[in-house]
């Protein structure tokens, strides 16, 4: 058990290694490495999860990592049905993204398909690490790890200036959160002795309530770096700079979700702190709202599902905010499958368009591209929470569970995004999709892709169809199973207040959302009655503010990084660094030269002078022996 | 009062020795001071020796009385070298080596 554990952590990490240092050799055949690489832990995390579903546990230590004094830190992984469900969906998506990857990364040249390979892979181990570690401190190494291969990979074009800024862009927000997250770790440490997830639990109800809020406010911080939500949610819409394959798979389905899996895994801390909970599900429920809105006017295709990505983490958080962790864990599992594959159907229609990304230049192309349209179809009506897509079966959870537990205010806001949901997301469908093509010759150039493409596509349709009815599962469905390990303190009222009725009319309420969103949708872009041009002229203030995302980026620019640029090259650089430590520097070699400029005149190249020297010499130290 | 006498011719010698070095110009005679520093400390050495009875001032003087010969011959042979090459042997033609 434990070798098949370490096997699905260490496999992709060989296939990596093996990728990185003989790319020269395996080229254009990397994929032969790195499909397996991650297809075997896939098969592997399937029987682990039969394993644990039947009650198996594990939890162990693989070697001390750090032990100084009390100081000590495993390698160390976790298997339960949190953990369990993180790998199999992790496995399971970046298999058919990998497969897929080898048609779409098919005009690269020959090192850098592999090095793509080699990134997409180390991706997976860092992503691994960071679901499986059993302790605070190596979840961070993974939770670095997938932020640094995430930095690598949008920034996978790095000629192009744009998504080298775009790797740094999101590199560096994430360091903002980071820093929470640290200062989080060392008040644990400081607390609680421990960073072993076991221990920390186990003494978690010895902490005050004040400094539990403000350890998970801490660790929120780093969640809202992570996974993208405000304020820390501008780095995702750009990360769209990255290859397609790699916005679905670390931008949609794995990493942006590290956040919702932190905070779950917390859930016992978080159970201690009611005003953090507070704090998530708001947070959550506010940049759903807000990331939908932005999507609402969005032309470009990658960037649409961006806000979307963010907009439905707005929504799991609110899932963990309203302490239902296993609705949110839920969330993440189905959005994995329909958010991955919308992307995953952005890239093939940018793949047919020659990277064309503009939807307005687009129309009418599910008669060239069946399989694409069809499947982003599914994955639209998942994501807009129509039954029995899987989209709706979370989402509803989610809503539900917030309004059964008293949130009233997140319950609204979220029903409200959930129409915006449905109307940005069928506005792209509609646009790219259906109607007259606006770019004939963009129109003529389209094709369907290969079916190395296709059918990871059709996978994850399937999936999106149909992941939602793990709902139904026997034993309380999925969030049954994973509600196994969350022994929390409210999570029994939720239990009870399922079994209420009402729930009904709440199903309907969202479902009909959902329509109304999707025939807005079909009004506007289709019959063209109201016209969206004509709206965006009358409503023109709103459109700009939405179409300019509420100038945030603009107002982050001004606010915090022009004056750190600004203090960082007139006072650090400039006085610090040139003044002051190269002054320094070059102040000791200036004083050593002119040391020695006066006394080389004693060099003077006469023997008797040398001679005199001596005899002063002798008489000093002679002199000085004799008195002393 | 003997002892006293030649620790006196000792040091006068080297003193002589050590001054001709210090402010003379001429290598030749630099040179010949440098054996009358020599000659000096054997002196000591014998007198010492003689005092205390000791044997081993004697070897220290036969020591230094090779060294010298094998010194005198080479440094003679320095400075025929340098008359050679400078055309003179005054010790300030030798200031290549000034800083």
């Amino acid at each position: 058990m434990r070798d098949l554990i370490l096997a699905v952590v260490f496999i992709p990490l060989i296939g990596a290694a093996i990728n990185g240092i003989f790319c020269w050799k395996t080229r254009r055949k990397a994929h032969y490495i790195a499909v397996p690489a991650i297809a075997i832990p896939a098969v592997i995390s399937l029987y682990l999860l039969v394993k644990v579903a039947q009650g198996y546990h594990f939890d162990d230590v693989l070697y001390w990592w750090i032990a100084i004094g009390d100081f000590r830190v495993p390698i160390g992984f976790l298997l339960d049905e949190l953990s369990v469900v993180m790998l199999v969906t992790v496995t399971f998506i970046s298999t058919w993204i990998h497969i897929y990857s080898i048609g779409y990364m098919d005009h690269e040249p020959d090192i850098s398909y592999a090095r793509y390979f080699t990134y997409l892979n180390l991706f997976v181990f860092f992503m691994l690490v960071l679901v499986m570690a059993n302790n605070y401190l190596l979840m961070f190494v993974g939770w670095e790890g997938v932020g640094l291969c995430s930095y690598l990979l949008i920034g996978y074009w790095y000629e192009k200036m744009s998504a080298a800024n775009a790797g740094m862009k999101a590199f560096i927000t994430n360091r903002v959160g980071d820093f929470g997250f640290t200062i989080a770790l060392f008040l644990i440490y400081k607390h609680l002795g421990s960073l072993i997830f076991h221990d920390v639990f186990a003494r978690a109800h010895e902490l005050s309530v004040p400094l539990a809020t403000l350890i998970t406010l801490l660790l929120f911080t780093g969640a809202t770096g992570k996974s993208a939500q405000i304020p820390l949610y501008v780095w995702l819409p750009d990360a769209m700079e990255g290859p397609t394959p790699v916005s679905s798979l670390i931008h949609a389905a794995t990493m942006v979700t590290a956040g919702v899996y932190m905070i779950a895994r917390s859930h016992v801390l978080y159970n201690l702190a009611p005003f953090t909970m507070e704090v998530v599900a708001v947070v959550g429920v506010i940049t759903a709202w807000f990331a939908a809105s932005m999507a609402l006017v969005n032309n470009d295709l990658k960037r649409v599902l961006a806000f979307s990505t963010i907009s439905q983490l707005g929504y799991m958080f609110v899932g963990v905010g309203v302490g239902a962790y296993a609705a949110g864990i839920f969330h993440l599992f189905t959005h994995a499958f329909f958010k991955g594959l919308m992307f995953l159907c952005a890239g093939s229609v940018m793949h047919a368009l020659h990277g064309e990304l503009n939807m307005q230049k687009m129309g009418g192309l599910l008669k060239k591209m069946k399989i694409t349209g069809i499947t982003f179809i599914v994955g639209a009506l998942a994501i807009s929470g129509v039954p029995p897509f899987a989209g709706f079966w979370s989402k509803d959870s989610i809503l539900h569970h917030a309004f059964v537990e008293g949130h009233k205010f997140v319950w609204l806001v979220g029903t409200i995004t959930a129409g915006m949901t449905a109307f940005y997301i069928f506005r792209l469908i509609f646009l790219t999709f259906f109607g007259e093509p606006r770019d004939k010759e963009l129109y003529e150039h389209a094709h369907e892709n290969p079916p190395v493409m296709t059918i990871p596509m059709i996978v994850l349709a399937i999936g999106s169809a149909f992941a939602g009815l793990f709902a139904l599962a026997p034993g309380g469905g999925f969030e049954g199973f994973v509600n196994r390990i969350m022994h929390a303190g409210h999570e029994a009222a939720v239990h009870a207040a399922h079994g209420e009725g009402g729930a009904g009319g709440l199903i309907v309420i969202s479902v009909a959302v959902a329509l109304i969103g999707i025939g807005i949708a079909y009004l506007m872009y289709i019959k063209r009655t109201p016209d969206p041009v004509e709206m965006a002229q009358r409503f023109r203030p709103i459109y700009l503010v939405l179409y300019n995302r509420y100038w945030v980026d603009e107002l982050y620019f001004a606010f915090f990084i022009n004056p750190t640029v600004g203090i960082s090259r007139h006072v650090l650089w400039k006085i610090v660094d040139v003044g002051i430590i190269d002054g320094i520097v070059n102040g000791v070699a200036r004083l050593c030269s002119l040391i020695g400029a006066g006394v080389r005149k004693l060099q003077t190249g006469f023997i008797p002078d040398y001679a005199w020297f001596i005899l002063a010499g002798i008489i000093v130290v002679c002199g000085i022996k004799i008195l002393f | 009062m003997v002892m006293g006498l030649i620790f006196a011719i000792g040091v006068i010698t080297f003193c002589i020795g050590a001054l001709g070095v210090l402010i003379r110009k001429n290598a030749v005679v630099m040179f010949l001071c440098i054996e009358l520093m020599l000659n000096g400390a054997n002196m000591l050495f014998m007198a010492v020796s003689k005092f205390k009875g000791l044997i081993e001032g004697q070897v220290a003087v036969l020591f230094i009385m090779a060294v010298a010969a094998a010194e005198a011959a080479i440094g003679m042979a320095i400075i025929t070298a340098f008359y050679r090459r400078r055309g003179g042997i005054e010790v300030d033609k030798a200031e290549l080596l000034k800083w």
